[in-house]
């Protein structure tokens, strides 16, 4: 079954890019000298239509040609066996979760070099069954949603391809039984995110977010694979299993690392998570997030919120055992975690873009993930993952739909009113963005207050800091939340025509809404004791490694503080409500009171600006360097060129020799022999 | 080796004599019949020469010597004395379109050619210096009268008389060679003078520098080599092919009877030569090509590279090498009457073009002719798996198993660079815009090209034959 759940949605793929090849094929049936063209044609057109825009757009590309024959069959191929994955996934979280039957299916030996051994496994415990869960229900439901969202693209079938192998990737990634088989399905997901961030592969913006996703994921990539080496410099494998039995005797030992002696558990656990903050897109490494934005908006649903930005929340969460052993590294993902979550918020109070907004959120969220991960508290960032997955899902869906109704508008400020005219997403927004914010009995309450606690009661010297962090950014994500509601769905029109014009979405992308909606307001109560209460023990059993008596602990935290993230809540949402529907000019005012603070936010903290002077720029100019100096003159300036110049000049220099004068002719010969003569009397060339 | 006199049988040389006196025959038919007989004088020396190259196969197997041990037939011999024959023939055919013309009836150009390639026998046969001083000179003179066959050509009579002084030059050079050799030994015969010559001996290291003067002057090896362009260009093309074919095989025979059999106890001596010329050689006709824009100097200056590579197995001073050289004889002259045949075909309104740049486009105007040139071309280049890169390959072995590796790195190099100038020459006639159609080729131009070009093209295919008959040649030797 494990086996069906895998690799069905690689099937899927496979058969939409095969369409999507035969679709192409069908349409340049000459080959590159057409598909440049077209391109080119495409381009003009997403320049034409859009030059006004800032930041480029969600955007459809008019039906200029049909789509390829084997659309439908595809759509219809990659949702079908998405939701056949789907529902065995349903079943194997109750089997493994409830019925206590953990799978270790082995399914090929992969790697056998030397003493690296690798097999491919499947590994099914109650995280991984979590995880699957997760993923396969967003998943189907993005596919579903994109039946009715893509409608107008031509290259339908490409892009099925590609939701269909993120997902295989992603259930790759979190079956796996050893780090490198986590590391392929790592570094598929980051494949898949790349395709789809640059699915409208005209826009040049989309391009460069594609880039910038997988530069910056290198980054982290770079400091998960020395982990893994490291992992395996130390324990000699990179199995799970062994890797946990063998962890405990490695503490108080020190690796060298750049001549520093450093303690080897706390390294190798830092280089890890460095993997985990490019994935997660965490404070330093989350410049990449917003952009991938560009991507088409289930994509943002589906991978940059639901599943693959929570990779890293996921493996800090598999390689507990070995967090729980080097409590330096715990305190450093909970200042990451409390850091992004504050920061996140601050910079998501005061952007326009829907999207953008949502993204903020989502990154901000992920560091609450963290803070529950540094604390100790797994479940609970587990706990937070899953009710995140559905309404972050939901929220980004909703805008979707927010976007499709407007013509792709995307700016929340040329928006407003819309509640009349779509009342289904807006219902289903309120429910997203209640749970997002944590109103009592929401999904979103439930785990993020288990966070909020876990990180008061936590061991960890910046323990009060992700507390306070995160409290604070309870507020902030109350009031951008409720901001963005308001905004869209509340007051007067700004756009008159787009109003007119605006209106709700098909049933395809309704649906998912719908079952979203629902999960957001159910996912929390039911789970509640098995990811933050007295059932951890029995429901997650040995997958993960909870740090002892937290749980036990956060049950007996002072009123006050089990209260607060609700206030805190509640004074977002006033704040909100009064900036927005009270007195509108408030913001205006604020803004125009405070240009530097405001500035400094809707610059998103200036690190874009900051990575292009530390990196960016450097890089480019090593790289003209290089290109310049180093390869154009050096090598091919002494090597191809050179050479060949050098060869001209022999030439040049031996053709003159040939005068035509018979006596010149003549005295080379002489010349020759004498030489000869000359080597052989001196004994040089004797014995 | 072990010298006895073997009598003075006339069996051996009877080719020669068939030639020799087939050449006269045909002499007195050419006075009588005058120059309108030209056609079928040069269409019974074909002949000729082919019943001569039957009768040498025909000659019973083994090893023959007479004339007290200055004539000597044996696989060696009767192989390469084969491929004069046929590079004669062949050179025969590709002058038809030459001698058509009114101006240019001379059958005394068939005669010469033949009497060329009595010397050529001869000289292949060679068993002692004086034999070797008849047959060059015989081959010479007559080459020296074909070079400037072409009387009313300035440039015909310039080529003719240079090649008349130096040749003269290098003749004297090799007497002298001869004179040293034979004052320190005490005796002409190759056996003789193997036995005689003692490592060591300034006189014979003297005498062996003259004497390979000479003959690097008739393969036109650097840096005897100065005539080469200059006769190249200035002979008429079918004169040229000649000279670029059978004199060539027959100098380079001699040159490694000469060191192998004459002086194999002196081989330190002669093998810092051979290792000498065969760079300068091959470094000289790999980078001055380069800068020519007519096809016919760049051909001269490719014959003195692949004169360079030939000479690197016989560096290698061993069996291996010497089987290297002959293999690299045979494909040469291959490669070298095909190219010839396309270069003689390229006229355009009955004036013929040399220029490499009035190939340009032919692979549109005439795409079967450029095919084969090109193929010609990728296989003087050395380009696997063209019968080019085996003739290199061979003489490379043998030069590495000798122990040679800076000579064999050398030559690789000199290969890289000599590769550019046949590729451009492809380039040109592949990518460059089309300078216009070429005449029609005729049919004996064809034939040679095309099999030329088969040959080529296929001996990959099935080398056993040539490479056996090789091996046999040179085991000959030793």
């Amino acid at each position: 079954m494990i086996q069906a759940i895998v690799f069905l949605p690689l099937l899927g793929a496979i058969l939409a890019g095969l369409i999507a090849i035969a679709g192409a094929h069908a349409r340049n049936p000459s080959g590159d000298t057409v598909e440049h063209a077209h391109g080119h044609g495409h381009d003009d057109h997403a320049h034409a239509s859009h030059a006004h825009d800032d930041h480029g757009h969600d955007d459809h590309h008019a039906p200029a040609e049909p789509p390829a024959a084997g659309t439908g069959a595809a759509e219809l191929i990659t949702t079908a066996l998405l939701f056949v994955s789907a529902a065995l996934s349903w079943i194997t979280f109750v089997n493994v979760g409830f019925l206590k039957q953990d799978l270790l299916v082995h399914v090929l030996p992969w790697i056998s070099s030397g003493d690296l051994q690798i097999a491919w496994s499947l590994r099914v415990d109650t995280l991984t069954a979590v995880m699957l869960v997760v993923v396969t229900t967003v998943s189907s439901l993005v596919h579903l949603y994109s039946v009715g969202y893509m409608d107008e693209d031509p290259h339908r079938p490409r892009f099925f391809a590609y939701l269909s192998l993120f997902t295989f990737a992603m259930l790759m990634l979190v079956t796996s039984d050893n780090l490198v088989q986590l590391f392929f399905g790592w570094e598929g997901v980051g494949l898949a995110s790349y395709l789809l961030i640059g699915f409208w592969y005209q826009k040049p913006s989309a391009n460069a977010a594609a880039i910038k996703a997988f530069v910056v994921n290198r980054v982290g990539d770079f400091g998960f694979s020395l982990g893994i080496f490291a992992v395996f410099m130390l324990i000699g494998s990179t199995d799970f299993e062994t890797i946990f039995h063998a962890a405990p005797g490695l503490t108080g030992k020190t690796i060298n690392f750049l001549g520093w002696h450093a303690d080897a558990l706390t390294l190798t656990c830092l280089l890890l998570f460095m993997g985990a903050m490019g994935k997660s897109a965490q404070f330093l490494l989350h410049t990449w997030l917003p952009d991938a934005m560009e991507g088409p908006t289930p994509v943002s649903a589906l991978i940059h919120a639901a599943t693959m930005v929570t990779a890293g929340v996921f493996m800090v969460a598999r390689l507990s055992p070995l967090f729980e052993l080097a409590p330096n590294a715990q305190a450093f993902v909970m200042l990451i975690g409390g850091t992004t979550a504050f920061f996140a918020a601050t910079i998501g109070l005061v952007q326009n873009d829907i999207k953008r907004i949502v993204a903020y959120s989502t990154c901000s969220q992920l560091g609450y993930m963290f803070v529950a991960m540094g604390a100790g508290a797994y479940s609970v960032g587990m706990f937070h993952l899953f009710t995140h997955a559905f309404f972050k899902a939901l929220l980004f869906l909703g805008s979707g739909s927010v976007i499709y109704a407007m013509h792709h508008e995307q700016d929340i400020r040329n928006m407003g009113g819309l509640k009349d005219k779509i009342p289904f997403t807006y219902v289903a927004m309120v429910i997203g963005t209640l749970a997002l914010t944590g109103f009592p009995l929401t999904a979103g309450y439930f785990s993020k207050d288990a966070i909020i606690e876990s990180a008061f009661v936590a061991q960890n010297p910046f323990a009060f800091y992700g507390f306070l962090m995160t409290v604070i950014a309870a507020c902030l994500t109350s009031f951008y939340s409720w901001r963005l509601i308001f905004k869209t769905f509340h007051g007067r029109p700004h756009d008159q025509h787009h109003y007119e014009a605006a209106h709700e979405a098909p049933l395809w992308m309704l649906v998912p809404l719908g079952v979203l909606a629902a999960g957001s307001i159910l996912a929390g109560f039911p789970f509640k004791e098995l990811f933050a209460g007295h059932g951890i023990e029995e429901f997650f059993r040995e997958s993960v490694k909870m740090h002892p008596h937290i749980i036990e602990e956060m049950h007996h935290i002072p009123a006050t503080i089990a209260y607060l993230p609700t206030v805190m809540m509640v004074v977002g949402f006033v704040v909100a409500w009064l900036f927005y529907i009270q007195r509108p000019y408030l913001p205006v005012e604020l803004a125009s009171q405070h240009p530097l603070l405001y500035k400094f936010l809707l610059n998103k903290w200036y690190f874009d600006e900051l990575y292009d002077v530390i990196f960016v720029r450097p890089a480019k100019w090593l790289g003209r360097f290089l290109w310049k100096k180093g390869d154009g003159f050096v090598i091919d300036g002494f090597g191809p060129d050179g050479v060949s110049a050098r060869v001209l000049d022999v030439t040049r220099n031996v053709v003159r020799l040939q005068t035509g004068y018979l006596y010149h002719y003549a005295f080379v010969m002489l010349i020759g022999v004498a030489g000869l003569i000359t080597w052989f009397m001196f004994g040089l060339g004797g014995q | 080796m072990n010298f006895t006199p073997a009598g003075y049988s006339l069996l051996p040389v009877l080719p020669e004599i068939v030639l020799a006196v087939g050449a006269m025959a045909l002499l007195m038919l050419g006075a009588y019949r005058g120059q309108r007989a030209t056609p079928l004088v040069v269409a019974l020396a074909v002949v000729l020469l082919a019943l001569t190259g039957v009768l040498e196969i025909c000659l019973p197997a083994g090893k023959h010597v007479t004339f007290g041990g200055s004539f000597i037939v044996d696989n060696y011999a009767r192989f390469l004395k084969v491929l004069a024959l046929i590079g004669s023939a062949a050179t025969l055919l590709l002058s038809l379109e030459f001698l058509g013309h009114e101006s240019r009836r001379i059958f005394e150009y068939a005669i010469l050619i033949l009497i060329s390639t009595a010397g050529m026998m001869v000289l292949i046969s060679a068993g002692d210096l004086i034999m070797l001083y008849l047959g060059l000179e015989l081959m010479s003179l007559a080459l020296y009268v074909v070079a400037a066959s072409n009387r009313d050509n300035v440039k015909s009579t310039e080529a003719g008389l240079k090649y008349f002084v130096l040749g003269a030059l290098s003749s004297g050079m090799l007497l002298y060679g001869m004179s040293l050799i034979y004052g320190f030994t005490g005796t002409v015969s190759f056996a003789g003078v193997a036995a005689a010559a003692k490592a060591g001996s300034i006189g014979v290291a003297f005498g062996i520098v003259f004497l390979l003067a000479g003959l690097c002057f008739k393969v036109s090896a650097v840096p005897f080599h100065m005539w080469t362009p200059d006769v190249y260009e200035g002979a008429p093309t079918p004169v040229t092919a000649f000279f670029a074919s059978a004199p060539k095989v027959a100098a380079m025979a001699v040159f490694v009877r000469v060191v192998l059999s004459a002086f194999p106890n002196v081989m330190h001596e002669w093998q810092q030569i051979v290792v000498f010329v065969a760079i300068a050689s091959m470094a000289l006709g790999s980078f001055a090509a380069i800068g020519q824009r007519n096809i016919k100097r760049l051909m001269a200056y490719s014959s003195i590279g692949h004169m360079g590579f030939a000479l690197v197995g016989l560096a290698a001073g061993t069996a291996e090498g010497a089987q290297g050289v002959v293999l690299y004889l045979a494909i040469y002259v291959a490669m070298t009457l095909g190219s010839f045949a396309v270069i003689i075909t390229m006229k355009r309104n009955g004036q013929a073009v040399e220029q490499i740049s009035d190939f340009a486009g032919l692979s549109r105007t005439n795409p079967v002719l450029a095919f084969f040139f090109a193929m010609l071309l990728f296989s003087l280049a050395g380009v696997p798996p063209l019968a080019g890169f085996f003739a290199k390959f061979y003489v490379f072995i043998a030069a590495i198993k000798a122990g040679l590796f800076t000579l064999s790195v050398v030559g690789v190099l000199c290969s890289v660079v000599g590769a550019f100038y046949y590729l451009n020459i492809i380039k040109v006639m592949y990518f460059d815009e089309p300078a216009g159609a070429v005449d029609p080729m005729r049919i004996e131009l064809r034939t040679v090209l095309a099999i030329a070009g088969i040959f080529n093209l296929l001996f990959f295919v099935y080398p056993g034959p040539l490479v056996s008959a090789a091996t046999a040649a040179a085991k000959s030797l030793f």
